[in-house]
């Protein structure tokens, strides 16, 4: 028997209050019925002996304070599992939209997850070939990493993700499956991943979540959530390789501050609360592998840098959790160059250990520092070329404005369907640095 | 004892009310589910506790049961190699429990009860016992021998001593009498509250560096034994790696790693290298030294909170024991969120950038426990405590690093741009600094080289003039200096590559010892005042750079293995001979 309670004290956006009813317990999953008969998910965030919050998912529109039914469903949010779930498209809150009918399972799981105990992972070291030099070369993408793209408004992160995701042999010998989240992502956005999918015929292998831009902001929070427990169930009990990608983790911390604030907690960096390290963690950390299982979730969170700014709280503490970061310039994208990444700025941080002999090649390393901090050293040549005009230049500064064109044009610029397996991607980059003498090789001593 | 009842759930805080006693800082069984929580405030009726589990579930009206106890760490043999969360529950067993996912509301023993241990007696009935006193000793590892200690402070006679032989930690091992004729059973097992530091005789100043074989630390910005050091650095500048080196590398007895908030992959790499790695003195796998604190960021807040206490309380446990302890605090921000976040929870007045106000003194009781001491057992033990800052944004004038470097002695301060570079590690030498390098001048020069100083000062100066030269270069150019000045240039590039630079995945260079380090600094120094003399007689840098001496110098740290640095000379006289066939080439030439 559930218990159903009628009336509701308060309304504040997506926030409901209630009188606190008996059996009620903290994150416990709750239904509102509203008068018309329309059923709202929504779960505890406040228990008091008084009064409890719960945030409504699907927004507060239309909710009146005294015709409203709240029924406790006695566990927090649930969503049901199944390996039919590839191929079908969800709404953010793990509903079908695609009017195929519910899933139909007895296995159901909290949203929530656990943590993987540190003991129970397995470190991962697959390398993954994407086919993109500048990710393949210099910051490697490996199996079970964490890996999300920085960018901004306006940047070809999609078309970067798209390509990732069409590209990449990150199967291995194993089954694949792409989980596909959206927060609050343009309509345009979600039928361009949709078409690209049909497209390469990938469709039936991708489980879509999608939240979009006028959809409740507030569904926003369970997105992820829901996306992973998904991907957990289809690489921890079924054994896929999974490759999750959430896009934008921008409009979820948006979504968590708004609640935030809402509930008049005391924020800290612009507006955000104080959690939302522990927050993103609770998100993030489900990447990885496990000791005796053969499946693993990559994952690739795509979010937008506010105003391009990467000490923004939110790529800040994105970077402090993810195994890296790859970062999109606009200045690159401006010059033309595609996929438009800024070097410098990105990160593997499992690189290390998964590329080399007995995973890519021996050269790999020397070759990859080498183009780091060459690179790094046109940055200053650059500025004293503004200085003085490239005329006065010594000859070696030359060499390497010379070296620096033409990293970006022919390494980091790569056509939209051009493919390079490892292999081309290194000979290129060694190609490249013969224009600059040996004697500045300093990474092959 | 007793029950107060839930009034409230706000996350990772709950609010019990009712008649029972609580006490701060107890620990109390939250709900049905008996999560285990702390009292952190007391206000009449009202209880306020952190809960160190996911508080999903909890009801109102559920009971909160009092244990009369403050949250306490087991110390005993078994410590060491094992790995825990922030509360020290040893997160191999959990794994057995339950599986690959933490779940809760388990409690369970931090060390195994079952083991037995090979126990030796040392005291002997009818003597005299005081607080920290040796017992008897248990070989915990091959590397480490525990002392069982007497933890009361008071004196007692020894009455009754176990024979040498195997028994579990809750045995019984021997028997004390007090003077009012009290008789106490001894075990193998300390009880000792998280939050309270354990004592010692007196505070010693100390002279002894801390050696991790890390160049840029041992010979340029020392840390002493029981000194205090941060290594802040924005995401990406590689304070992890630091970390794990010095993990591995540094000469302390015991190394105790505390992953407060961070990657649960970082811990795995902790976990599948320590135990392949050998120690380089004792030549044993570092796992046998090693205590490993696990609460990754995506576990409960609370437990973050005290992990850092968790660790520290039991690196005193073995500094107690006479051991040199180091403690890796990685990261003191995420402990510093974790404050924040409770506070904010509590809804108390934030200071900077939401942080509590009490955060400087939380950080300064922390690191305070670090220090060289004289036990009350006599020996001498110290702890050295090395903690990793994540700064917002990469920015050092936030409260966590501005706090911090108040109250420790040694920053190494990570750079960005020198991770650009792929300089590794990054600790950038115009900005870092080490309070103790005067006071450990003395050591070096009775254990390394009495001209260590002098040769370290040397490449601190070549290293200042060369970053005001690059100053003037970034508006003129190099090549409008001259060639004395683009010999510093030159010169400095080499220590960077060859000297600053260390490759912590090379065999070799992972490693060096502080003999090799001095001859390092010395043959460089060495060459570039030879090259220095040079310029002096009109030689052109063009002509000494052709020699090749500098490009060379930079791959010595990789071909002159850590055993060979005999080889050193040979090279100081090639460079030498090199350098006078020059000179006389010139001359002749000038001459002809």
């Amino acid at each position: 028997m559930k218990a159903e309670y009628i009336g509701l004290e308060k309304i504040n956006g997506p926030l409901v209050f209630i009188k606190t009813p008996k059996d009620i317990s903290f994150n416990e999953q709750v239904e509102l019925v509203l008068k018309n008969g329309e059923v709202r998910i929504g779960n505890v965030i406040l228990l008091d002996k008084d009064i409890t919050a719960i945030q409504v998912y699907e927004g507060s529109n239309g909710i009146n304070l005294n015709g409203t039914k709240t029924v406790l469903k006695g566990k927090s949010l649930e969503i049901k599992l199944s390996e039919d779930m590839l191929g079908r498209v969800f709404n953010g809150i793990g509903e079908p939209i695609d009017g195929l009918g519910e899933v139909n399972s007895d296995i159901k799981r909290d949203i929530n997850g656990s943590a993987i105990n540190p003991v129970a992972r397995k470190y991962p070291r697959n390398y993954i070939e994407t086919g993109i030099s500048s990710i393949d070369g210099l910051f490697s993408l490996i199996r079970g990493q964490k890996l999300p793209i920085f960018s901004g408004s306006g940047l070809p992160h999609n078309e970067l993700a798209e390509k990732i995701i069409r590209d990449s042999n990150i199967t291995g010998e194993g089954k694949f499956a792409v989980v596909f989240g959206m927060m609050g992502v343009e309509y345009e956005t979600a039928s361009f991943f949709r078409k690209s999918f049909e497209e390469s015929g990938a469709l039936s292998k991708v489980v879509i979540f999608q939240n979009l831009s006028n959809d409740p902001s507030i569904e926003r929070i369970l997105t992820p959530r829901v996306a992973l427990t998904c991907a957990e169930y289809l690489a921890f009990d079924l054994d896929y390789q999974v490759l999750v990608v959430l896009t934008d983790m921008t409009a979820y911390a948006e979504s968590l501050r708004e609640i935030s604030s809402l509930k008049g907690e005391i924020p800290s960096r612009k507006g955000y609360p104080g959690y939302l390290y522990s927050d993103l963690a609770s998100i993030y950390e489900r990447a990885g592998m496990i000791l005796g299982k053969e499946g693993s979730i990559t994952q690739i969170p795509i979010l937008t840098m506010p105003n391009d700014d990467i000490s923004n709280p939110i790529p800040d503490t994105t970077g402090y959790i993810t195994e890296g970061q790859i970062v999109l310039s606009r200045e690159l994208f401006q010059k033309g160059i595609e996929p438009a990444i800024n070097i410098l700025d990105s990160l593997s941080r499992l690189m290390k250990d998964g590329i080399g002999k007995d995973y890519t090649r021996e050269d790999h390393k020397k070759i990859s520092d080498q183009l780091f901090s060459s690179y790094s050293k046109v940055q200053d040549v650059r500025a004293l070329a503004k200085v003085l005009g490239e005329n006065d230049l010594s000859d070696m500064d030359r060499l390497y404005l010379k070296f620096g064109d033409e990293f970006e044009k022919r390494f980091i610029n790569q056509n939209k369907d051009e493919r390079r397996n490892i292999s081309e991607t290194l000979d290129l980059g060694l190609e490249i640095l013969e224009i600059l003498p040996k004697s500045e090789w300093d990474k092959f001593n | 004892m007793g029950y107060k009842y839930i009034t409230k759930v706000n996350g990772p805080v709950i609010v019990a009310s009712g008649d029972a006693d609580f006490s701060m800082h107890d620990i109390v069984l939250v709900g049905n589910l008996k999560l285990l929580g702390e009292v952190i405030n007391l206000n009449g009726q009202d209880a306020i506790i952190q809960v160190y589990e996911d508080t999903s579930g909890l009801k109102i009206g559920e009971e909160v049961e009092g244990t009369d106890a403050p949250l306490s760490l087991t110390l005993a043999p078994g410590i060491i190699g094992n790995v825990f969360d922030g509360i020290q529950r040893p997160l191999h067993v959990l794994r057995n429990i339950e599986g690959d996912f933490i779940s809760r509301g388990l409690n369970i023993d931090s060390i195994d009860t079952e083991k037995k241990w090979k126990y030796t007696p040392i005291a002997k009935v009818g003597e005299k016992i005081t607080k920290g006193s040796f017992i008897g000793e248990v070989k915990e590892t091959q590397s480490i021998t525990n002392k069982i200690m007497y933890s009361k402070d008071k004196e007692v006679e020894l009455i009754e001593v176990a024979n040498e032989g195997e028994y579990t930690v809750n045995d019984i091992i021997a028997k004390v009498k007090d003077k009012q004729g009290n008789i106490e059973n001894i075990t193998m097992v300390q009880k000792w509250p998280v939050r309270m530091q354990r004592g010692y005789k007196k505070r010693i100043v100390s002279s002894e560096p801390l050696i991790t074989g890390q160049r840029i630390i041992d010979s340029v910005f020392p840390i002493a034994k029981g000194g205090t050091a941060a290594i802040p650095g924005g995401f990406g500048t590689g304070k992890t790696v630091l970390q794990h080196q010095l993990a591995k590398w540094s000469d302390a007895d015991i190394i105790v790693y505390i992953g407060c908030g961070e990657r649960g992959n970082e811990m795995t790499e902790v976990l599948e290298d320590f135990p392949k790695l050998l120690d380089p003195r004792t030549n044993r796998p570092l796992m046998e030294r090693t205590v490993l604190i696990a609460n990754t960021s995506n576990m409960p807040v609370a437990a973050r909170e005290a992990s850092i206490y968790t660790g520290i309380t039991i690196a005193e446990y073995y500094r107690d024991m006479g051991y040199n302890v180091a403690v890796m605090a990685d990261s003191t921000s995420r402990w510093a969120e974790a404050l924040r976040e409770i506070s904010a929870r509590l809804e108390e007045m934030p200071a900077e950038e939401g942080f509590p106000s009490y955060l400087p003194s939380r950080l300064s009781e922390f690191y305070g426990r670090a220090g060289m001491v004289e036990n009350y057992n006599d020996t001498t033990g110290s702890i050295t405590i090395i903690g990793a800052v994540s700064p917002q944004g990469g920015d050092f004038s936030e409260p966590v690093t501005q706090n911090t470097k108040r109250f420790i002695h040694v920053f190494w301060a990570l750079d960005r741009e020198l991770a650009y570079q792929r300089h590794y590690p990054a600790v950038n030498w115009m900005i870092s600094y080490s309070e103790y390098a005067q006071r450990l001048e003395d050591w070096y020069i009775d254990n390394v080289s009495v001209d260590f100083y002098e040769y370290r000062k040397r490449i601190i100066e070549l290293l200042g003039e060369e970053n005001s030269l690059l100053e003037i270069s970034k508006v003129v150019g190099k090549d409008v200096l001259q060639d004395n000045k683009k010999l510093v240039l030159r010169a400095c590039q080499s220590i960077r590559s060859g000297f600053l630079m260390q490759n912590s995945m090379d065999d070799v260079d992972t490693y060096v010892p502080l003999e090799k380090q001095y001859r390092m600094m010395q043959t460089i120094i060495m060459l570039y005042d030879a090259s220095s003399k040079l310029i002096d007689k009109g030689i052109p840098l063009s002509e000494i750079n052709e020699l090749g001496y500098f490009d060379e110098y930079s791959k010595l740290k990789f071909n002159i293995k850590n055993d060979e640095i005999y080889k050193f000379n040979e090279i100081d006289e090639k460079y030498k001979n090199g350098l006078k066939r020059l000179e006389d080439e010139y001359r002749y030439h000038i001459i002809d």
